[in-house]
């Protein structure tokens, strides 16, 4: 076996954070693993599928994140070990459950990880989810190397049935998708048999599984959270380094430790900076913060997007006896931490300079002039955009065209998925909403009800397949119900494509690899009720004008399904082009066709370049994949595709 | 176990390409054989833009000490292993000083909807920004083997070829046999050794 289930203890391995977590899962012998993908966290789920039925577990893609816990604690309850992850947006999905679920006990070890996107890198917003722990009274653990990844979530486990609570990792996109050291520990080889038993151990009277009496409940989670402050306060996941008395204390965790250790060492300040590395984050180990916070009188937090550890120990101190020695404090609120988006070395290097007023040059001045030097014109800024040859290209095309055609200002609500690109040139800025999941359609239905007060722009609200089963229905059926006028374009590829292309309930095939009933969004859309038309979005002329006579019509929603398989899927499973596509250079007119560059300006296919010495198009047939849908949009038909 | 002492520690490498080029792969396998010699390695990857044609870059970090993390710091970089010519400078320019050392593709990847600046131009600046630099034309080497792809191949080969790299040829070959399965190796030995070839002519 290789990958996170290689049986080799002792051996170090090259692990991404997420391979790190699904490691130390098995390491605790989960019997249960579920998920949906998203942006960084993807990888866990990604990297236990190929392992599970040779190590004999469950592992699934969930249909959105709410479900996914709601299957991991199934497991749980019946005394089984499990894991659910998800990304920041994901645990906001599932905090429904998650809110009630605190407030009873729970079965076997029950572990949530939650990748965070500090500059929401890959995602539509920036959020902590260290609150979220907080709020929940949740514990929270947070590695601050992949080693730690591996070691904490496996401990995570034991933590969870000690406490009789659900607990929380939490990475970083640099954690997550970085990759470091790992040096694997035994993996268990034991039988596990599931059984549902719901009788209370501490009052026999009440259910287990039932966050009832809820007051009582609560003050029960609280004991709980008591517990596991002091098991953290002796924690191997905290420590000290640096001296006895510091010129500048640096509280962090995470990701942020290491930026912390490089600053100081960049800075030569080992010894007169101390750094205390936190790896408990939600409750705080409060007595062992207490006992550090005298080695200085100024304390520097470090940390990613909220001010957490600052808010938390500001509170901490605010505790302390009234004589007790009130250090400064710097970070966020001081201005010397970014109050927002991810940290780097070099932030803090900047950071740990203006407090100890020192001056810092990463390299020679007269090379940081000569690199200022070279011109912007030089390296032309490369915007992210649809593969080349994907289906989401021409579904934009057909709806930019559309729109116009139609003429009473319409517009695209949309959510999240490859999609999302299309708030963009690569989607021709048609996208005029994108919030989260499914509210594409949501927002459309609010739109499509506002006709008293004169609104009389055409409404289309886009969502991916995978969208489509994981939020899209309530609000579809919630249009049918309220009869909301709007068009529902679901733009079907046929994977989770954003994320690596994971299966879902419309594909047929489970995570791990089963096949299974297709639930077939045509026959549930016209189940409803609801008019359904399907398109071939490479076949603009009829996706353009199917599109047109949606979009003109009146009353509740009706809904066009944009088929066509991922690119990337396709050519990985092919091989081959289904085209060879070239300009035919006596019918290209350049810059005398009166098109603007169309093809290279507009349409923005990475494949069609401009060649600058003929002053025509031409194709790079390194990126070209040969969809071939750039012949029908060059008004001189100088784009030829010729069947492979 | 390490093998050589690091001219540097920790070396920092970046590896700068376009999205889809295939940096996850290269960054992968060059850190693999840092860790089976008992190195620390940290990699560090942009992801969103990855395959969707953005600026993408891998930071590697090698230590004999520390695991260190995913960012090198701006003005740190040792080597830089450059896939496209454009993004290669555009590494230089936050990450270079007057000792590092540039390997890069010479070949272009336009720039969707953009200009692209004269070749011979960007070339210059790469040169004049780099203690010592090689530019080879890895994608035209690796479309005679049949795949651009293995432009990724020929620049590891002509990083492990250049000398700069504590990393041997056997060392890195016992990479490759482990990470491609049956037919796959035979071309991309073939290209790796082409690499190593075009550093040393």
């Amino acid at each position: 076996m290789s990958g996170v289930g290689l049986d080799a203890p002792g051996s170090t391995q090259l692990f991404i954070g997420n391979e790190a977590i699904a490691r130390g899962a098995l390491e605790a012998g989960i019997g249960v693993a579920s998920a949906y993908p998203g942006t960084p966290s993807t990888e866990i789920m990604e990297s236990l599928i190929p392992v599970a039925k040779e190590m004999n577990f469950y592992a699934e893609w969930s249909v959105n994140e709410k479900v996914a816990l709601e299957v991991a604690a199934g497991a749980s309850f019946a005394g089984i070990r499990a894991i659910t992850s998800m990304k920041q947006n994901g645990v906001n999905v599932a905090s429904d459950f998650l809110a009630n679920l605190v407030m009873s006990g729970i079965g076997a070890g029950l572990v949530l990880a939650c990748c965070d996107d500090p500059s929401a890198i890959s995602s539509s917003n920036e959020q902590d989810t260290r609150n979220i722990a907080k709020w929940l009274d949740i514990p929270l653990l947070e590695p601050a190397t992949f080693q730690e990844a591996k070691d904490m979530t496996k401990w995570a486990f034991d933590l969870s049935e000690e406490l009789n609570s659900i607990c929380m990792i939490r990475s970083v996109t640099r954690i997550a998708h970085a990759r470091g050291n790992v040096t694997l520990g035994e993996l268990p080889k034991k039988e596990q048999k599931a059984h549902f038993d719901s009788i209370c151990p501490v009052v026999p009277t009440l259910p287990k599984f039932i966050p009832y009496p809820s007051a009582w409940l609560h003050s029960q989670l609280h004991g709980k959270l008591d517990k596991a402050q002091e098991l953290f306060e002796s924690s191997p996941f905290n420590w000290y380094t640096g001296p006895e008395e510091a010129e500048l204390l640096i509280i962090t965790g995470g990701s942020c430790w290491l930026y912390s250790l490089e600053a100081v060492n960049a800075l030569k300040l080992q010894s007169k900076v101390g750094i205390l590395k936190l790896g408990t984050i939600w409750p705080l180990p409060r007595k062992l913060i207490e006992t550090h916070l005298g080695k200085s009188q100024k304390i520097l937090m470090v940390e990613e997007i909220d001010p957490f550890l600052e808010g938390s120990i500001k509170e901490l101190v605010a505790d302390l006896p009234p004589a007790s020695p009130h250090p400064a404090f710097y970070g966020k609120h001081s201005g010397h931490i970014n109050a927002y988006g991810e940290l780097n070395p070099d932030l803090v290097i900047e950071a740990i300079a203006k407090i100890m007023g020192l001056a810092y040059q990463p390299r020679d001045p007269e090379y940081s002039k000569k690199a200022e030097e070279v011109p912007f014109t030089y390296m032309p800024p490369r915007i992210m955009t649809f593969c080349p040859g994907c289906p989401h290209r021409a579904t934009f095309w057909a709806i930019k065209n559309a729109l116009r055609l139609d003429g009473r200002d319409g517009f695209v609500t949309g959510d999240i998925g490859c999609y999302s690109m299309a708030i963009g040139p690569a989607g021709y800025f048609q996208e005029r909403t994108m919030y989260c999941m499914g509210a594409g359609a949501g927002v459309a239905n609010g739109l499509g009800k506002l006709g008293q007060f004169g609104f009389s722009q055409p409404v289309l609200a886009v969502c991916g397949d995978s969208t489509f089963f994981h939020a899209t229905i309530p609000a579809l059926i919630n249009g049918i119900y309220n009869k909301s006028n709007f068009t529902l374009v679901i733009l079907d590829n046929n994977a989770t494509a954003m994320t690596g292309f994971q299966p879902h309930p419309g594909t047929g095939v489970t995570g791990m690899g089963e096949t299974t009933t297709v639930v077939d969004m045509e026959a549930l859309c016209r189940s409803l009720g609801l008019q359904v038309d399907v398109c071939d979005p490479f076949d603009l002329e009829n996706s353009t004008a199917t599109l047109l006579k949606a979009i003109a019509q009146n009353g509740g929603p009706r809904v066009v399904i944009m088929r066509r398989e991922c690119e990337l899927v396709r050519g990985r499973r092919d091989k081959k082009p289904p085209y060879k596509v070239h300009v035919d250079p006596d019918k290209c007119l350049g810059e005398a066709c009166g098109c603007d560059r169309l093809c290279t300006r507009v349409f923005g296919c990475p494949g069609i370049v401009w060649d600058n010495e003929s002053g025509k198009a031409t194709i790079d047939e390194t990126i070209c994949t040969g969809c071939g849908l750039c012949a029908d949009i060059c008004p001189q038909g100088a784009i030829i595709r010729e069947t492979v | 176990m390490i093998m050589k002492t690091l001219t540097k520690d920790p070396l920092n490498l970046i590896i700068a390409g376009v999205g889809g080029q295939g940096n996850v792969v290269i960054s992968l396998l060059v850190g693999k054989a840092f860790i089976r010699e008992g190195y620390f390695v940290t990699i560090g990857e942009t992801y969103g833009a990855s395959q969707r044609s953005g600026s993408v870059m891998s930071h590697l970090r090698i230590s004999q000490e520390n695991q260190y993390s995913p960012f090198i710091p701006n003005g740190r970089a040792d080597i830089i292993l450059g896939m496209e010519p454009v993004e290669t400078l555009r590494i230089l320019q936050q990450f270079g000083n007057s000792d590092v050392i540039t390997i890069a593709n010479s070949r272009l990847i336009h720039a969707a909807g953009m200009e692209y600046p004269s070749l011979d131009e960007i070339i210059e600046a790469i040169k004049g920004l780099s203690a010592k630099s090689w530019l080879i034309n890895a994608t035209d080497e690796a479309v005679k083997l049949g795949d651009p792809i293995f432009a990724n191949m020929i620049l590891i080969g002509a990083l492990v070829g250049s000398g700069i790299f504590p990393i041997d040829s056997k060392s890195m070959e016992l990479v490759l046999r482990e990470s491609f399965p049956g037919e796959k190796l035979e071309t991309n030995m073939v290209a790796f050794t082409k690499g190593m070839e075009l550093v040393a002519q």
